[in-house]
């Protein structure tokens, strides 16, 4: 059952590494961060890599496997051939820190750059009542792990550094969208999703909702009826766009 | 050498850790946060079914005295009261609390946050979000400290001018002035480098042990370093022979064996069958359970709809029963083909009810296991899923024995006694995280100086040590061997003779772990990380194993199979462990439990509680209850 199979790991600190060449031992049902941990344990001990749950439950394993961002403990070492080489490197869009290691504190600064949960005044707790229905929407953008895989993926940023700046990706326009949908939020989030998030340079070619491990429908459940909402005050023309090509 | 000033210093930030923070923040206090992981990334989201409240919003039945009895009962009345009493009372208005911060809880058709059944609760009480509560906790808890910092700014112009999280940092000292606390130290993973935090008051939130174990549903987190911490700096743990086996984690393929399948399965139908295809659960419905639960498959079937003319299907007993059961029932040879059993929700719900009501559950199995939940029944079997004890704390303040040192969750002990209900933990987190952040600010608030920083010198050359060793023993395999032992001698059934050779196995890991060195150098290097978690785990085993050995009766998560029975008088007993501050070795003492309140003991009836208690409780009993009719 077991085999060997040949890895290719992103190796080194800072701006510089190498891709390293292993052969390691794999056994029936085992996942990439299993291979990862096998390396570690008897080859390279110190070979940097995040997680914790081993469940995909966290979002702490983000990595790109053969060049697509996964979450290393979601995917099944039968997914591939014995004969491939399995190429496993850092996500692209953050700095890397050490090895799969990377520098993900833009996603921190851009949760609080986001207005927090603003209920209204006369609310106390306890006293809440809000129908299943319309708490759901919002619901499914909070199944989010946080991997911050989508904000890898999202090209607006991927190999665009001048962007971070004025762009919250894919996950935290997200976030606008969820309180905005909110049934107790009253704070009124529109411009300045537009004006301070980026929302504008979503040009919809959903790479964000493709990569999510939750499934969570980003462009079309969150982006897309953001933008719609922001567009009672300003044109955009991707939305016209967006309604003419998907049709919601 | 990095050094901050705060006047709380949190370490941990699963739903406890961040609670305790919010309080102590919302007291005004300057409060660090020091995690391992990245925020939001704790233990806590995986918890899975929900917070147990008595809100009483399915059954209007339900209030605080129920879910205080069924607590009791579940913990096998070794539980501190006081705890079970705050916690019952309190756990609804922290769940309410979550709510106005911004969390979705799934709802009732009145708009009220709905609740589900669980294993030992009378009524359906689990505040929940399909089968992702805790991270719905987690994620609100986390916007919430962002919420805060969001004020902080608004008002001084820096985010953390009052609450700052120090993410992937680990601490491997607590340090001290004459007796009391007056800080820790520790070390950013990414860099290696040191770090001090000058602070009069600690609230240890570390989570649990579980990697101590093969298999278990824990992170890699859990390495038991709040509990290590506590007993170096000289506070005492208690009930450390009560660990909980899940009855129900994944048992294929063997890489992800130990992964959590929620009780919520259960909860809303799922049962359990031997490979005979049997309900094997209704021949294991103790004694002191007996007259609660169905006796007939008919009786358990109709009690999901009928509640008040019915009794609940044993499935849903106390988790400590269903692990021994299945335990049992494999041993006995009517196991699955990969060694667990059957738990089929599959021919109980309609396929799209279970995809609504157990979203995860069905894309664990279908990504990890090729097995759709929906058209097949689970393999499952007992996971190491949580240790009831911990730190012995004052039940109303969380304060340990050492002046300025605090702790909340599963690092804390007694509030669950011998076995911790389902839901409970995230209740306890929110109660008592809450209760320890006041206690340490008014702590902090009685101080008239600050103590003073000592220890970092010894802290940092126990730290450095593992990557100065030119050579010397590999952490990966120390590691493995610790959780080998621990998982098949000091396991769900255990005998004098196998946690003795344990404990063997553990005195002379303790050695070699003197001599681990670590490859590589300071930058992110897991393998080094690794070297230093291990003082803590090999600590908390030496715990567990001596405490199981010395207590000679079954009870809870503790089942020795040369004392089959339970033992009133043990129920007194509580076993306490200490260690001196280079943690040589354990000392283990008995300690009697105090007698409850008057007012709680007689919230029970007397024959169920002579089930449990000696003779000379069941006359203070008889007393008190006479008292309370002569008043009313």
């Amino acid at each position: 059952m077991g085999y060997k199979a040949k890895f290719r790991v992103w190796r080194g600190e800072g701006g510089d590494g190498k891709l390293e060449d292993f052969t390691v031992e794999v056994n029936e049902g085992e996942v990439v961060l299993d291979v990862i941990h096998r390396l570690q344990a008897t080859q390279a001990p110190d070979l940097a890599v995040r997680w914790n749950c081993k469940a995909g439950k966290c979002g702490s394993c983000s990595m790109e496997i053969n060049g697509k961002p996964r979450l290393g403990c979601m995917t099944r070492m039968s997914t591939f051939e014995e004969a491939d080489t399995i190429t496993v490197t850092p996500m692209r869009t953050f700095p890397v820190i050490k090895d799969l290691v990377c520098d993900v504190s833009f996603n921190y600064q851009k949760a609080r750059e986001i207005p927090s949960f603003t209920p209204p005044a006369d609310v106390r707790p306890g006293e809440y009542r809000m129908q299943q229905i319309d708490v759901e929407r919002s619901q499914e953008f909070r199944k989010c792990i946080e991997c911050f895989m989508c904000n890898n993926v999202c090209h607006v940023i991927r190999d665009h550094e001048e962007n971070k700046t004025n762009f919250a990706g894919p996950r935290f326009l997200m976030r606008i969208a969820e309180l905005d949908m909110h049934p107790y939020d009253v704070a009124d989030r529109k411009d300045a999703a537009q004006e301070e998030h980026g929302l504008g340079y979503c040009n919809i070619t959903k790479c964000c909702t493709e990569v999510c491990p939750e499934h969570i429908k980003i462009t079309d459940n969150a982006l897309i009826p953001m933008k719609e909402r922001v567009v009672d005050r300003k044109y955009d023309p991707l939305v016209w766009l967006g309604n003419k090509i998907f049709r919601r | 050498m990095e050094r901050h000033e705060y006047d709380v210093v949190v370490i941990g930030a699963g739903g406890a850790g961040l609670r305790a923070a919010i309080e102590a923040r919302q007291q005004g206090k300057r409060t660090a946060i020091i995690c391992k992981s990245l925020f939001g990334k704790a233990h806590t989201v995986m918890a899975e079914g929900g917070a147990a409240a008595a809100m009483g919003n399915v059954n209007s039945d339900d209030n605080w005295m129920v879910h205080f009895r069924d607590t009791m009962r579940g913990g096998k009345f070794l539980n501190n009261w006081r705890m079970a009493e705050l916690h019952a009372k309190e756990a609804p208005d922290r769940v309410w609390e979550l709510e106005a911060w911004g969390a979705l809880f799934d709802r009732t058709k009145d708009g009220k946050i709905s609740q589900r059944n669980f294993g030992g609760h009378e009524y359906p009480r689990l505040a929940h979000v399909g089968d992702r509560t805790g991270l719905e906790m987690i994620r609100t808890l986390q916007q919430r400290v962002v919420a805060l910092q969001q004020e902080d700014f608004a008002v001084h112009g820096d985010y953390e001018a009052y609450i700052k999280v120090f993410a992937e940092c680990t601490v491997t000292r607590l340090l001290k002035d004459d007796g009391a606390i007056s800080g820790a130290f520790a070390y950013w993973r990414e860099t290696g480098k040191f770090i001090v935090f000058d602070a009069p008051a600690v609230v240890l939130a570390t989570g649990g042990i579980g990697k101590s174990y093969v298999v278990t549903s824990n992170s890699w987190e859990y390495t038991g370093d709040g509990h290590a911490l506590a007993l170096l700096a000289g506070a005492q743990l208690i009930n450390m022979e009560f660990i909980q086996f899940h009855p129900t984690g994944m048992v294929w393929p063997p890489s992800v064996r130990g992964i959590l399948v929620t009780e919520s399965v259960r909860g809303d139908g799922g049962v359990l069958r031997n490979s005979l295809g049997e309900r094997f659960m209704f021949n294991y419905v103790p004694d002191v359970f007996k007259d609660k639960y169905a006796t007939s498959e008919e009786e358990g079937d109709r009690w999901y709809t009928d509640q008040a003319n019915n009794r609940r299907p044993p499935e849903l007993l106390p988790r400590d029963e269903v692990a021994r059961a299945i335990n049992a029932e494999v041993k006995a040879g009517r196991g699955s083909p990969q060694g667990g059993v059957f738990l089929d929700v599959s021919s109980r719900l309609p396929a799209a009810e279970i995809i609504k009501r157990l979203p995860s559950m069905h894309h664990q199995f279908k990504e990890l296991a090729d097995v759709d939940i929906t058209k097949e029944p689970m393999q499952v079997g007992p996971t190491c899923h949580y240790i009831m004890g911990g730190v012995e704390v004052d039940a109303d303040t969380g304060a340990a024995s050492v002046p300025g040192l605090f702790a909340a969750g599963e690092v804390s002990g007694g509030m669950h006694g011998s076995n911790r209900l389902g839901g409970n933990s995230l209740s306890d987190l929110l109660v008592f995280g809450r209760r320890a952040g006041a206690g340490a600010s008014q702590y902090v608030d009685g101080l008239t100086r600050r103590p003073a920083v000592t220890g970092v010198e010894e802290a940092m050359a126990e730290a450095v040590a593992p990557l100065e060793r030119g050579g010397g023993e590999n952490p990966y395999e120390l590691h493995h061997e610790l959780q080998r032992t621990m998982n098949e001698l000091v396991g769900i059934i255990r005998k004098a003779g196998e946690v003795g050779d344990a404990l063997d196995v553990v005195e002379k890991l303790k050695e070699r772990a003197h001599n681990t060195a670590s490859t590589g150098g300071k930058i992110y290097n897991p393998g080094w990380h690794l070297a230093l978690d291990l003082r803590n785990m090999l600590l908390v085993s030496e715990c567990v194993a001596k405490a199981a050995l010395i207590r000679e009766e079954s009870r809870g998560g503790h089942t020795r199979d040369d004392y089959p029975g339970m033992s009133p008088d043990w129920r007194r007993k509580l076993l306490v462990c200490s260690a001196p501050p280079d943690g040589s070795e354990v000392t283990v003492v008995e300690k009697e439990q105090p007698s409850m309140r008057d007012d709680l003991i007689t919230l029970f009836d007397r024959g169920e509680l002579s089930k449990y208690v000696t003779e000379d409780e069941l006359a203070e009993y008889d007393a008190a209850l006479a008292a309370k009719k002569r008043e009313s």
